[in-house]
């Protein structure tokens, strides 16, 4: 009986097997293998090329907390991932909404592809266009004191506000995505039978919507916090002096100065924080949604 | 047949291939250097080629770290490989490089003997770095800024110039940097906190770092920025070729100097090819040339400068003995000590939010 009951679950795993195993191999290949290589090298204390000593060691990890730089870093890191955060959502949800529920066939899908066309051209190629835009005498620049009657000065580039800017640009699509998804599946006859029993429209938003929206919220959120905790690239280029974050201290020890095993490590605590973080948050997300 | 006479047999017919495969390639030569350096010019390459009929075939790295590594990661590949004076040290002590025959490089005697006989690139003896080309890390000026040029480097202290001064992001080069401001040698700092006091102060002073000659010519040319650390054969293509108001400044505390050297690696399998190529890149022909086309930065052999046109910069400049004896060579850097100023340099980074 029990073998009988345990057959079909069997042969169906079987038969998956060739659909699942493309994904599992690609995954073992490219993520799994590396990654592991990654987490042996930050208990070395040395690279083992060309005959150099190296024996297993955990200073790579004492290392972060010998010294205040690291942990000050990860502070501005994590204070980053949130305001990044907050500005998008402050800027996505809005887009999403009219998205899901004012605009509707044509003028939609040209909105549409005008939310998702950073996705399409080069990172590094959206940083300098900022760059131009944002410096002393650049487009920003020179187009509101042609606007304005005052003269006014305007030079954000190499400055933390720079930075924001050009993170949430890369990322508010995501926001925009994943709330538009769960916005869109709000059925419309609810926002009316609340609007007939006398709700007005904030309650609406308040009461209902938001709720209701929570899970493509917090997708997006953790779809931005994650990524932005760790980024490097528009640091270094947009902030300037203000520019240093965990995240290209972790560039320095790859490129800079081939200390691998101190870069895994760095890495893994901000994995590990990173994790933390949200599996703190996992209870509150769990009750909203 | 049995499995493992099987995989004998597999083994020899590939060890056999790899064998008549390495003697095809005799006479390929493969040379490693940074991109866009001199060797990888596409009309040296073609001259070279038709003369010796050895065929050139370029890797490049990004950092000496990468050099190190290919150099570590593929024994017997490499013919020639360009490496910093201060980094031969380390490549000899890991025994990546051989002693080279210089009685096979007929252009060898015309290297300034200073250079030549460094001790960066002689060891027990024997020679392990052909000298190519050197150059200074030094100050540059926005001409728009300053109507007199300044002489001292303490022009980056100063107020006037508050949010109008670069420096380049690496912790050894503001470290050495720091160094002279504080009248310490860059090869041997002993007061550790007074360079890291007066790098903290300047931190105020600065606007951004820049990391490629692209970024510092854009910034001149948007008129963001007075004075910086540059490269000496960079101010020099910025004010020839992109016609920047940019003047090199050496400061009167001095600059920091660099050699960059051919070395052969240790299991070459084209030595004589190697010979060949360095002898031609040291040669005065190729050497105005690519002053003349590219520019260049200082040739180590004598008759190479001397052969350039009477006004360059190269000659005018850099040839002058008053500021020769400014100039304070780069030594070999210990990895404990680029990790201490590495360290020093993200602390004062973090510390100026």
């Amino acid at each position: 009986m029990v073998e009988l009951a345990a057959n079909p679950a069997g042969s169906g795993l079987r038969r998956a097997l060739p659909l699942l195993l493309p994904a599992y191999v690609w995954l073992i290949l490219a993520i799994f293998l590396p990654l592991s290589a990654m987490v042996f090298f930050s208990f070395m204390s040395d690279m083992p090329l060309s005959g150099r000593d190296w024996s297993f060691t955990l200073q790579n990890y004492e290392a972060f907390f010998s010294t205040g730089i690291y942990i000050t870093l990860l502070g501005s890191s994590l204070r980053l991932g949130l305001e990044v955060t907050f500005w998008c959502l402050l800027i996505g949800f809005p887009a999403a909404y009219v998205l899901a529920k004012v605009l509707k066939g044509r003028s939609r899908e040209a909105v549409f592809l005008l939310v998702i066309l950073p996705f399409w051209s080069n990172g590094l190629v959206r940083i300098f266009s900022w760059a131009m835009v944002l410096r002393e005498g650049g487009i920003l620049d020179t187009w509101l004191n042609v606007i304005l009657p005052f003269k006014i000065n305007i030079d954000l580039m190499y400055s933390y506000p720079a930075v924001i800017i050009g993170l949430v640009h890369s990322y508010v699509p995501y926001v925009v995505l994943t709330c538009y998804l769960s916005l869109q599946a709000i059925d419309d006859s609810l926002i009316e039978a609340a609007r007939s029993l006398g709700a007005s429209r904030f309650t609406v938003l308040r009461r209902l919507i938001l709720p209701l929206a929570v899970p493509g919220i917090v997708a997006g959120a953790v779809l931005i916090f994650v990524p932005v905790v760790g980024s490097f690239m528009e640091p270094r280029i947009l902030g300037g002096r203000t520019g240093t974050f965990y995240g290209t201290v972790i560039e320095d020890q790859f490129v800079a100065v081939f200390n691998w095993p101190l870069g895994a490590a760095l890495s893994f605590i901000l994995l590990a924080v990173v994790l933390a973080i949200l599996a703190a948050a996992a209870p509150v997300m769990r009750r909203a949604q | 047949m049995n499995m493992t006479s099987m995989i004998a047999k597999t083994m020899a017919t590939a060890a056999m291939t790899i064998v008549m495969a390495g003697s095809a390639l005799a006479a390929d030569l493969h040379v490693l250097n940074w991109k866009g350096y001199g060797a990888d010019e596409p009309w040296a390459i073609q001259a070279f080629e038709k003369a010796t009929g050895h065929k050139v075939i370029n890797d490049f790295f990004n950092s000496e770290q990468e050099m190190l590594t290919k150099l570590r990661t593929n024994p017997g590949l490499y013919d020639v490989v360009m490496i910093n004076a201060a980094f031969n040290d380390q490549a000899f002590n890991e025994g990546l490089i051989q002693p080279i025959d210089t009685s096979r490089i007929a252009n060898y005697a015309d290297i300034g003997p200073e250079k030549a006989q460094s001790p960066m690139l002689n060891h027990d003896g024997k020679v392990y770095g052909v000298p190519w080309v050197w150059g200074v890390t030094a100050l540059a000026i926005n001409d728009k800024s300053f109507p007199t040029p300044p002489t001292s480097i303490n022009v980056m202290w100063d107020e006037a110039h508050k949010g109008r001064v670069v420096l380049r992001d690496d912790a050894v080069e503001a470290m050495q940097f720091g160094a002279i401001a504080t009248g310490q040698d860059i090869n041997d700092i002993k007061d550790m906190d007074a360079v890291k006091a007066k790098l903290t102060s300047l931190m105020p002073q600065i606007r951004t770092f820049w990391s490629a000659e692209n970024d510092w010519n854009q910034m001149v040319a948007a008129n963001q920025i007075d004075v910086g650390t540059y490269w000496s054969g960079s101010a020099d293509r910025a004010k020839k070729n992109f016609k920047l108001p940019v003047s090199l400044v050496i400061p009167e505390e001095g600059c920091v100097g660099w050699l960059d050297a051919f070395s052969i690696p240790k299991d070459s399998k084209n030595v004589e090819g190697a010979q060949a190529f360095i002898n031609y890149m040291v040669d005065p022909a190729f050497y105005t040339e690519w002053d003349g086309k590219v520019g260049a930065p200082v040739s180590a052999n004598n008759k190479a400068v001397a052969a350039l046109p009477s006004e360059a910069f190269n000659r005018v400049v850099m040839g002058d003995p008053k500021i020769a004896s400014r100039i304070k060579f780069q030594a070999p850097i210990t990895d404990a000590n680029r990790e201490k100023y590495l360290a020093i340099w993200q602390e004062i980074k973090v510390n100026v939010k």
